[in-house]
């Protein structure tokens, strides 16, 4: 073995291992049902490689090399652990599946399948990013679980008892009837969402961990709407995330203070990210089908529109929000939609749009609803509850920037 | 596969006799859900069961036998009948069990059947 070879095996594995990963999964746990079986089977074809390749050289099709090894694993594993009668007969149907397959020039790509099944509504709802990042992108359980702030021994377990359930349950690995796509389809983008949201709280992408997170995220963002490609919420939720990470820059000075978004600087969005959505959400507007993550990209568009040109929009900005609200409820909309209130009535009428803690007690540790509500107390002269909730906004937030930027704000409010 | 639906229901539905009406309405609703479920082969057993204050408990303790009288659990909701099904999958099951009466006026839950190796 020459140093060489060894680094051209291992540069080809780790190319193969990203690209490919989730194909082989979906492909094996489709026909095997087994999720535990079908990620040991492939981690073994991963270390079999990474010995085999630096010897003899790249094979000239590395995807159907690690299929071909994890196919004969995984259907030793299963005659080891089954010996009975159904056991024969579920074999002889798994392996008929595994032989076709291989001998396909392309291997069938069924990671939607996959995805489907990982946000599957009878998967608990706080599991589905997890679950899907380890069943597609092969993120192992410590990685994620530093990414969702949780403990490593706790995920794990937890990603075990999905992937059981899976199994166990019966949950179908397919992609759902039309009439079933859109319902099943939202929670699919909700779960991809969730892992963009945890990589995105780190904003500087001092934390590697967390800045890979909003990365793997539009990755899976990119390949359901590949492979979905007339769902307009799939597009919008792409284009809602590329609005974000085209801002990745300028959320940050150079000495990393946090910079709010009236603030930024156009010129240094990715311009070229930032065409790339406004032309997928025209895209998905041509479907006529609207939905949260079309509004909110649509919202997006709006504040990149403002900032480029100067216009003031508010009245468009706020007729987003008002049909975001209608379609959500969410209370974090309505905050964002009391600002909106207030640069075209004044802040005491933004404050009389804030939604009450009342309605919904998660609110209470919410730090974007403080931080706004401290802001048109500020603005409405109302100083001492101003400095109060500017207080609880601080004492919520998590990234130190962001703290000191509020600390700022409520300093210079007048004695 | 085979899915266990267990029908959970109030059972002041079917005890309160001044709402006689309302019971017949009620079981009524069964009759084309048990249709649906023979004319699509799916079904392998089924059976509603008694309330439980007709229910008997029975439990061994130390070598002891106790036997007590009426249900395990005092909740609102009580297990009230079942219908063992054969379907390819999870989502099959789903929809049957949303076709459940059940489901409208209890909660149905779907258990698979834990295969037996032989």
């Amino acid at each position: 073995m020459n140093a060489e070879g060894g680094e051209e095996a291992r540069g080809t594995a780790d190319l193969v291992a990203r690209r490919s990963y989730g194909k082989l999964v979906a492909f094996l746990v489709t026909r095997t049902r087994d999720f535990a079986a079908a990620e040991d089977a492939l981690a073994e074809a991963f270390a079999l490689a990474m010995k085999d390749w630096p010897r003899n050289g790249c094979p000239a099709n590395p995807e159907a090399w690690l299929l071909t090894v994890a196919r004969r694993k995984a259907i030793d594993d299963f005659r080891g652990r089954r010996r009975d009668e159904i056991a024969a007969e579920q074999l002889a149907q798994i392996s008929e599946g595994l032989e076709a397959a291989a001998t396909a020039a392309e291997i069938p790509d069924q990671r939607l399948a996959l995805m489907f099944a990982c946000a599957h509504p009878a998967i608990d709802a706080g599991i589905r990013a997890p679950l899907m990042l380890q069943a597609v992108l092969g993120l192992d359980a410590k990685t994620i679980a530093s990414a969702f702030l949780a403990s490593p021994a706790g995920m794990s377990k937890r990603l075990v008892r999905a992937k059981e359930k899976i199994r166990e349950a019966g949950i179908p690995l397919r992609i759902p009837e039309r009439q079933e796509l859109a319902g099943r389809l939202g929670a699919v983008l909700d779960a991809i969402y969730a892992a963009f949201s945890e990589g995105w709280t780190d904003p500087v992408g001092a934390d590697a961990i967390r800045r890979d997170l909003t990365e793997e995220a539009l990755f899976l963002a990119r390949l359901v709407s590949e492979l979905l490609p007339g769902d307009p919420e799939a597009l919008g939720m792409l284009a809602l995330m590329l609005y974000a990470h085209a801002r990745r820059h300028a959320r940050r000075q150079a000495q990393g203070e946090y910079v709010p978004l009236a603030e930024q600087d156009p010129a240094a969005w990715d311009a070229a990210m930032l065409a790339e959505a406004e032309a997928l959400l025209a895209r998905a507007g041509t479907m006529r089908s609207i939905g949260r993550y079309q509004l909110e990209a649509a919202l997006q568009s709006a504040h990149v529109f403002r900032c480029r040109t100067g216009c003031a929009n508010w009245p468009e900005v706020l007729q987003l929000y008002d049909a975001l609200f209608a379609l959500t409820g969410s209370p974090v909309v309505a905050t964002n939609r009391a600002l909106a209130i207030a640069e075209l009535e004044g802040p005491e009428a933004g404050l009389r749009a804030m939604p009450e803690i009342a309605a919904d007690p998660r609110l209470a540790e919410y730090q974007p609803y403080w931080a706004a509500r401290a802001e048109l107390l500020a603005r409405a002269g109302v100083h001492d509850e101003a400095r109060r909730a500017y207080e609880l906004a601080i004492g919520l937030e998590r990234d130190p920037a962001v703290r000191r930027f509020l600390e700022r704000r409520q300093a210079s409010l007048p004695a | 596969m085979q899915y266990i639906l267990l029908a959970y229901t109030p059972e002041t539905l079917w005890s309160d006799h001044s709402h006689e009406e309302k019971e017949k309405k009620l079981y009524a609703a069964y009759g084309p859900f048990v249709e649906a479920l023979q004319k699509a082969g799916v079904v392998k057993g089924m059976n509603r069961l008694r309330l439980t204050k007709d229910a008997t408990m029975v439990r061994v303790s130390e070598g002891k036998q106790q036997v007590l009288d009426g249900p395990y659990a005092d909740s609102k909701e009580q297990l009230g009948g079942y219908f063992l099904i054969d379907v390819p999958d999870l989502d099959a099951a789903l929809s049957w069990a949303a076709r459940c009466p059940a489901a409208e006026h209890g909660a149905v839950e779907v258990r698979p059947i834990w295969e037996m190796q032989r």
